[in-house]
């Protein structure tokens, strides 16, 4: 019977794409970066717009003059704070009911997995104390919240003066169609979780807290406040969350123009790709609800602004944000911000991690193609380089060469993500380490102990490995890479970008053949582990204080400690996907580079 | 004496002279009078005034809308004969700094929402059904009287409307439309069912130019805030309030109105050179051709207020039937009889495009022809086959 395919045009095709393919790969790498490396030019970025019709063009006039109120408060909240060593409940429920806020409280706990050495704690409990401001004249349906963090570290006590200085300033107001929520937190974001979670009545942590008294209606938007001196020279904008999540550009427009009117100095701080919550604002991301934090910095610049500046630019949001009808949808939810006014959005920057994903597609089609002509069979007398095994055999001992690698990386991984934290007992009695310690070095033991696989796996597979074996693994091995990075790209397209950036030439590259130690160091060096410690360094030279070897080793062991109980904590990402996903990933290369 | 009896003859001749021409001047102004008496064909005035947008930040929608029923007011058109439609509430909405008003100038110079605002048709109520039966009159019986327009064929009508709009299309309440077509066939019923005498309308939106393109019922005067591929602007932006107060052109339209008075003669040319493009951004067009009389005798009160004319006499005037006015008159019904018949306009789409209906599928029956010759043909063979024997059994 006649053939679907003309084989003659298919062997012509294959022989094309196997020999294209190395320069094709080369170009399409450079392309990528190259395309990523343009992206910080017009006309890939534009000037950042207000899309929403409701926030409108006008604008409003701010009347906030509680400045010489706000330093007050902040003197008193910092003085009791001092006397009681811990969030000041009573006075705060004091005061924000002489302001005229329904005040109430909420009381949480939460055992860490193991203590935080960052922040000196293990069973963290606090007491958060919110403030509701009623509309007037509207039904309670929708809210904006307010909020300060304050943690065992960071006092923030002049942004807790600001907040109450403004709830008094909102109170006296009569144009509010929202509930504002005035939210003081304890224990920085732990606090801000357990409020989020009894709000939305929900248990995502684990975290224990009492049920909310009081509430107002769906949350449309938040504000969250740092500041730490009375003037600043500049205010700081986190727009990045959870599992690097962003809130809707437009919340970042709004604020934008009214740094603009006020002519506050606004600036952005980048860091996308830890998917960590860099502020409160992260963890409201979750919940769908537009967030951002703003930070104060006083550094030594000319020009300072004290705290009336910044309590006008946060009242017009406030007065802007009033007008909503809808949540924010208008503008985009995906984007890059190289400057505070300017913009990518996704259909933009998206192809630069496309084009390094196009590598690994193309490594796998030639793969693919190699397999199957060597399994073509007898008709071509031009067959694979060396000895063509029979068809059927080969493809059964490909298919069980393939599981046991699969498995085993994969159990790796799983150990990767259980066994620290559940051993760190057993650790810490027989070695003299802390726990935090023993489940960082738990873990740094288990990643290299998967360098030490391939002489095992060769053990349990049968000797009789068969040399195109390691052509199926690292098909499999490059699409399943291929997959998890496309995904995580689309989240949280810093890390995705990174990842793929470090990890695809060193994955298209292994071969079995070749300069092993070569291709080995390339492979440790691009690891994840690896990726992790070199962007630390990096960022810290980008921040223009960088790190000696020893500092930033530890740096770095803090890092993943607080990867660690960033997952148990908040439910970040992150460890789970590098444990569960790219550490089996990369031992397969591995266990490809060391194929006998 | 005889210089002087002739003197004295002629001085009264000179005087009687003198009396007649002035007794037939005053005549003749009287009768000038009372001609422009009748000169417009209207006994009352009627207007309907409609905000088609809801929310907050179309406030100036309704601060248009508001401008124009306080500028009729004062004009005398009282509220009984307003039908004010308003799509939303802004003087009672929680965002409105200051309740119970709506401000028509910025810094909150002039309110336009007072103590005797009547709205008849109010939120939700504004709706494209709504708005067409006020005017072709298919109304329920249960609508109260103030949400009725009862006018009939001696009214002369305002009709102004505001909102966000686009070529060829009203948009009402964020969720429907009025298309240019529907509002010219209203207005044609409204011809037909003679419920007005002569029509004013006013439109305030973007790219308002096209919802006059299509009228073909005579006896209406349009105008319009912008062209075809213009946007109407906004303008007095309020940062207190934190929205726009008005409109560019109901806004100087508004400051057009406010200097006329009840007997001033300002006519519609005048009106249509309020907000230049210098002023306005953009350019306000007017349409005239279906309109009888010239523009400039057409006075501002003809439409915007609600003038009772009232003039003092002491002199009879002989109200004559001038035999010239009666030939005008009956020209002038002859050509509202020519114009009962179809126009020729352009580019009118023709019913049958408009209206796609499947043509109805009766029944289909077979000529009665055809079923007698039937039957003869089967009486005939029974008879062949059976003999004609049997034919006396049956006739």
């Amino acid at each position: 019977m006649g053939l679907l395919s003309d084989p003659v045009r298919r062997r012509a095709l294959a022989r094309l794409v196997l020999r294209l393919n190395a320069p094709l790969c080369v170009l399409s790498y450079a392309a990528g970066v190259a395309w990523f490396l343009a992206l910080a030019f017009p006309p890939l970025t534009q000037r950042t717009y207000m899309s929403e019709n409701a926030m409108g063009s006008t604008m409003v006039e701010e009347q906030f003059a509680g400045g010489d109120r706000a330093r007050g408060l902040a003197r008193d909240f910092a003085a009791h704070r001092r006397k009681s060593g811990a969030l000041p409940v009573a006075w705060l429920e004091r005061t924000m009911r002489s302001v005229g806020l329904e005040v109430y409280t909420q009381s949480f706990s939460r055992r860490l997995p193991f203590p935080d050495e960052t922040h000196e704690r293990y069973m963290v409990s606090g007491t958060n104390v919110y403030g509701i401001l009623r509309a007037p004249r509207a039904a309670s349906t929708e809210s904006l919240v307010l909020t300060v963090p304050c943690g065992p570290d960071s006092t923030n006590s002049q942004a807790v003066g600001l907040l109450l200085a403004l709830a008094a300033h909102f109170r006296g107001q009569i144009y509010w169609a929202k509930d504002i929520i005035f939210l003081v937190t304890e224990q920085d974001l732990l606090g801000t979780e357990a409020w989020l979670e009894a709000y939305h009545d929900v248990n995502v942590t684990g975290m224990q807290s009492s049920p909310l008294q009081g509430r107002a209606g769906a949350i449309q938007a938040a504000v969250a406040l740092e500041l730490s001196s009375d003037v600043v020279t500049s205010l700081d904008v986190a727009v990045e969350g959870l599992n690097g999540q962003l809130p809707n550009l437009d919340l970042l427009n709004l604020f934008q123009t009214f740094c603009q009117k006020g002519g506050l100095l606004c600036t952005l701080q980048g860091k996308q790709a830890s998917g960590r919550p860099h502020g409160p604002h992260g963890l409201f991301l979750r919940y769908r609800v537009e967030a951002l934090t703003i930070r104060g910095i006083n550094s030594f610049r000319q020009y300072k602004y004290d705290l009336v500046a910044v309590g006008k630019a946060l009242e017009g949001v406030f007065r802007k944000l009033n007008h909503l009808l809808e949540r924010l949808h208008q503008s985009f939810f995906f984007y890059l911000l190289p400057a505070l006014s300017r913009f990518v959005s996704i259909g933009l920057y998206m192809p630069a991690a496309g084009f390094l994903l196009l590598v690994l597609g193309l490594k796998a089609l030639e793969l693919w193609m190699q397999l199957h002509e060597a399994g073509v069979g007898p008709e071509e007398p031009r067959g694979a380089t060396g000895p063509s095994p029979p068809v059927l055999p080969a493809q059964s001992v490909g298919l069980a060469s393939l599981v046991a690698p699969l498995l085993i990386s994969q159990a790796m991984g799983l150990a990767l993500y259980i066994l620290p934290v559940l051993s760190q007992h057993v650790a810490t009695q027989h070695f003299p380490v802390a726990e935090a310690e023993a489940v960082v070095l738990t873990l740094l033991a288990i990643y290299a102990a998967g360098l030490a696989l391939p002489h095992s796996t060769q053990r349990v597979v049968s000797a009789q490995a068969p040399d195109r074996g390691w052509m199926a693994l690292k098909l499999v091995a490059l699409i399943y890479l291929a997959l998890q990075l496309a995904c995580i790209t689309l989240t949280n397209f810093s890390l995705g970008f990174l990842l793929a950036a470090t990890m695809v030439p060193a994955a298209a590259l292994t071969t079995p053949s070749g300069p092993r130690p070569v291709y080995a160091a390339l492979l440790v060096l691009t690891s994840p582990a690896a990726t992790l410690l070199g962007s630390l360094f990096l960022w810290r030279e980008l921040q223009e204080a960088p790190l000696s070897l020893a500092e930033g080793w530890q740096l770095f062991l803090a890092a993943l400690a607080q990867g660690v109980l960033e997952h148990h904590t908040y439910g970040a990402l992150l460890f789970p996907l590098l444990a569960l996903g790219l550490y089996p990933c990369w031992l397969l290369f591995w266990n490809v580079l060391f194929w006998k | 004496m005889v210089a002087s009896c002739f003197l004295s003859r002629g001085l009264t001749a000179l005087a009687g002279l003198l009396l007649f021409s002035f007794g037939s001047l005053a005549a003749s102004q009287i009768e000038d009078q009372a001609e422009q008496f009748f000169r417009s064909g209207h006994t009352n005035n009627w207007a309907v005034l409609v905000c088609t947008s809801r929310f907050w930040f179309n406030y100036r929608h309704v601060a248009n809308t508001l401008s124009v029923y306080r500028s009729v007011k004062r004009l005398g058109i009282p509220d009984s004969h307003i039908v004010l439609m308003l799509a939303d509430d802004m003087a009672c909405n929680p965002r409105n700094p200051k309740p119970a008003t709506v401000f028509s100038h910025k810094n909150m110079e002039l309110n336009v929402y007072g103590d005797d605002v009547e709205v008849d048709y109010r939120s939700y109520e504004v709706t494209v059904e709504n708005f067409l039966r006020v005017l072709t009159g298919r109304i329920p019986p249960s609508t109260p009287r103030s949400k009725r327009l009862l006018s009939d064929d001696r009214s002369n009508i305002l009709i102004y409307m505001t909102g966000h709009g686009g070529n060829g299309f009203l948009k009402f309440q964020d969720s429907e439309e009025i298309t240019n077509i529907e509002l010219a066939d209203a207005f044609e019923q409204m011809w037909q069912k003679r419920r007005y005498n002569e029509l004013l309308f006013i439109i305030d939106t973007c790219q308002g130019a096209s919802m006059y393109e299509r009228f073909y019922s005579p006896n209406i005067m349009a105008l319009a805030s912008s062209q075809v591929g213009e946007d109407s602007l906004s303008h007095q932006p309020d940062p207190a309030i934190g929205v726009h107060l008005m409109d560019r052109y109901t806004f100087y339209v508004l400051e057009f109105l406010e200097e006329i008075n009840p007997a001033s003669q300002t006519n519609m040319n005048d009106l249509f050179q309020v907000c230049p493009r210098s002023l306005c951004v953009s350019t306000p067009g007017h349409r005239t051709d279906l309109f009888q009389r010239d523009p400039k005798n057409v006075l501002i009160t003809d439409f915007f207020g609600s003038v009772r004319k009232v003039e003092i006499t002491t002199e009879t005037i002989s109200l004559q039937p001038d035999l010239e006015i009666m030939e005008n008159r009956y020209e002038k019904d002859w050509m509202n009889e020519e114009l009962m018949e179809p126009l020729k306009y352009a580019e009118q789409l023709p019913v049958a495009q408009i209206i796609h209906q499947k043509p109805k599928l009766k029944d289909w029956h077979p000529p009665g022809g055809f079923i007698l010759g039937l039957w003869a043909l089967i009486i005939m063979v029974f008879f062949k086959t059976y003999g004609i024997k049997h034919m006396k059994f049956i006739f």
